[in-house]
């Protein structure tokens, strides 16, 4: 009886972890040995941040036909660094790590594995085989706050975030300035949920902006929780990552978007044609690894409009997002006029200008 | 910042949590530490889900729900009560295996929200009078039906463990199995049944999440509140009762951070996110200080119980 039960035992586990674990993706064969790994943070079934990542890594296997491997759901913790190894004993010579909080455990990987090439998304560390990537977000951010600006009528606009770092912190920056931009009136009014995947907590903060008065709701979160909140009470809403229509076809107005596609396939073909260097790469918009979603019918009259003149000069140059003159919440000048916000204080960004009611714990 | 919406979006977020908590509070009276529950909520929250999505029918998400809670507490009370496994370990292989089935069978279903029929069944619905009484009312008695459910299945589990017979017999084969054997109970028949019973109500308490709070299907969507419910029932020393009150507590504290921020008060939300955890130490730390019968976990609590190993 024992036996049979321990027999049974290990049949079960063996189906859970089949069933959770690992999967690999292999294309056509192809001639070069290259194998990329993929490391993702959330579920690829997120609709959001992973999903993203997981298009660019199909769009790969479709480009260059090489093999490629993922997990995802994998935790900002020493684990990561299992998952790395693992994947270099599958053959995997270039590994993108898609969060930020994987960055000293890759930093020690590649240290430790000189012959792989690291990728990191989000980071700022850098070795002789790891290099960091990130997208210019907050220019789209910046549009989807204009079409925020012109739909508010409450002029009280709701923003759900994860956590008080300076990615988070630029974005709602960026969102304040679009929002003022057209409508100045209007008041950020900012949530943290110190989540970066929890539908219904996401949902709940999202409720309690809602009950505050605010009549859209934009967020920087992983999961769809606060478009189905906004949805719910029949206001409006800003997504993030990727197109949010399915989740909340009422509420849903734009989103900030990634493409990385394009950018992976470049990386990769560079590991194939022998010329991959570390290089820490901040796309923009004009470089294509960022966008703005097309809006839907929610979005109000005339953003198509002025969106589009936006964008042309953002992708011109002619317009920067963070150009003086730009105060804090308190009211004093920050960035005085004609000048910019360097690339170093844009990464360290810990105050809100002003507009935004929130608070920084630093 | 205590507003009467915080009070009655605490009872909401709290009803997911009251489910699982029941349906753990009966596992553990039989003498099975099922530490499995977060796997049951998201077994119960993708079929539940995947069925009202395809039916539109809200009862039948339901069924399915508890149906496939039961089926997970199902594979755990084959391993644990017939096969002799380790109870801890099968829970947790439960808790696993449960996340990958829902996972899996969720592909399709990603950000799909819930068909009309089923979140109109959800509207909240004031009960006449009750929903009248100056703030009582409208924390208590203006949800949704799900909510009613969840006040009457605690009260119902109340009376069944303290008032009844078989409620008597359950907690006499948690406490001393070879005891209730002598008595002529059934140990093995009674284990079953409660344990699939708990496993359909943590499977309900996942329902909730996906068909009603989040109304929509998002991966891992009970995020780790299967483990907060195996503290509740610490909290609330397996009393139905006070399971009630722990899980809005609980709930309420799940969302206390986002009205604390529209505020001068400065909490940190790591802080909050602490407190439900603090609050069940403390609460074990008293309970092992009084000692009382009443308020000690059943005796049998993780131990197998084999009839020819008496």
């Amino acid at each position: 009886m024992k036996r049979v039960s321990k027999v049974l035992m290990v049949l079960f586990l063996a189906m859970a972890v089949f069933l959770t674990g690992c999967s690999g993706d292999s294309g056509q064969e192809g001639a070069q040995d290259v194998k990329a790994g993929f490391i993702y943070v959330g579920p690829t079934g997120d609709g959001g941040w992973s999903y993203a990542h997981e298009m660019a890594r199909q769009y790969v296997v479709e480009q260059l036909g090489i093999e490629t491997l993922y997990k995802e759901s994998v935790e900002e913790g020493p684990d990561v660094e299992n998952v790395m190894k693992d994947m270099i004993d599958q053959g995997a010579n270039i590994i993108f790590a898609t969060s930020f909080g994987y960055m000293d455990y890759m930093e020690k990987m590649s240290l430790e594995y000189p012959e792989v090439k690291f990728m990191h998304c989000s980071g700022y560390k850098m070795t002789e085989n790891m290099g960091n990537y990130f997208g210019r977000i907050y220019e789209p951010r910046y549009l989807s706050g204009m079409v925020a600006g012109l739909k508010t009528e409450s002029n009280v606009i709701g923003y759900v975030a994860a956590f008080d770092i300076p990615e988070v912190v630029r974005g709602i920056n960026a969102f304040a300035l679009g929002v003022q931009a057209v409508n100045p009136d209007a008041v950020v009014k900012v949530r943290w949920t110190n989540t970066w995947y929890d539908p219904a907590r996401e949902y709940e903060a999202a409720r309690a902006l809602l009950d505050e008065g605010a009549d859209v709701i934009a967020q920087h979160q992983d999961t769809a929780g606060p478009q189905q909140a906004a949805q719910e009470r029949g206001v409006w809403s800003i997504g993030y990552h990727s197109d949010m229509s399915e989740a909340a076809p009422d509420a849903y107005m734009t989103a900030p978007v990634w493409n990385f596609g394009p950018y992976y396939v470049e990386q990769i073909q560079k590991v194939i044609d022998g010329t991959w260097a570390p290089e820490s790469y901040w796309g923009s918009m004009e470089d294509g690894i960022v966008a703005l979603a097309p809006l839907t019918e929610n979005a109000p009259e005339g953003a198509q409009a002025v969106i589009d003149e936006a964008q042309a000069k953002i992708k011109s140059g002619e317009l920067k997002v963070f150009a003086g003159p730009i105060k804090d919440q308190e009211g004093n000048v920050r960035v005085a006029e004609g000048e910019l916000m360097t690339d170093d204080e844009l990464l360290s960004f810990d105050w809100f200008v002003q507009g935004v009611e929130g608070k920084i714990n630093k | 910042m205590l507003t009467i919406s915080f009070f009655s979006a605490a009872i909401i977020a709290g009803t997911p949590l009251l489910f699982a908590t029941l349906g753990e509070i009966l596992t553990q009276k039989t003498g099975n530490l099922n530490l499995g529950v977060e796997g049951m909520m998201l077994m119960g929250a993708v079929m539940g889900f995947l069925v009202g999505f395809h039916s539109g029918n809200p009862f039948l998400a339901l069924l399915a729900a508890m149906l496939a809670g039961a089926m997970g507490a199902g594979i755990y009370a084959l391993l644990t009560i017939s096969l002799r496994a380790n109870q801890e370990v099968s829970g947790l292989a439960l808790t696993t295996f449960g996340t990958g089935f829902s996972s899996f069978l969720g592909q399709s279903l990603v950000g799909q929200v819930t068909p009309k029929s089923i979140s109109n069944f959800f509207n909240p619905i004031a009960i006449p009078g009750l929903s009248k009484i100056p703030v009582i009312g409208p924390i208590f008695f203006n949800h949704d039906v799900f909510v009613y459910f969840g006040y009457l299945t605690a009260i119902l589990l109340g009376i069944y463990l303290y008032k009844t017979q078989k409620g008597l017999n359950l907690r006499a084969v948690g406490e001393n199995p070879g005891a209730a054997d002598a008595a002529s109970i059934n140990v093995t028949l009674y284990k079953y049944v409660h344990i699939l019973l708990g496993g359909a109500l943590c499977g309900l308490g996942g329902a909730y999440l996906s068909l009603v709070y989040v109304p929509a299907w998002q991966e891992n969507i009970t995020a780790g509140r299967g483990w907060i419910a195996v503290a509740l029932v610490i909290f609330a020393v397996w009393n139905p009762y006070r399971a009630l009150f722990g899980a809005y507590l609980f709930g309420g504290l799940d969302i206390i951070g986002f009205r604390i921020q529209g505020t001068s008060i400065q909490v940190s939300q790591y802080l909050i996110d602490m407190l439900p955890y603090l609050v069940t130490i403390i609460v074990l730390v008293f309970v092992s200080f009084k000692k009382s019968q009443e308020h000690s976990p059943p005796k049998g609590l993780g131990k197998p119980y084999f009839r020819e190993e008496r």
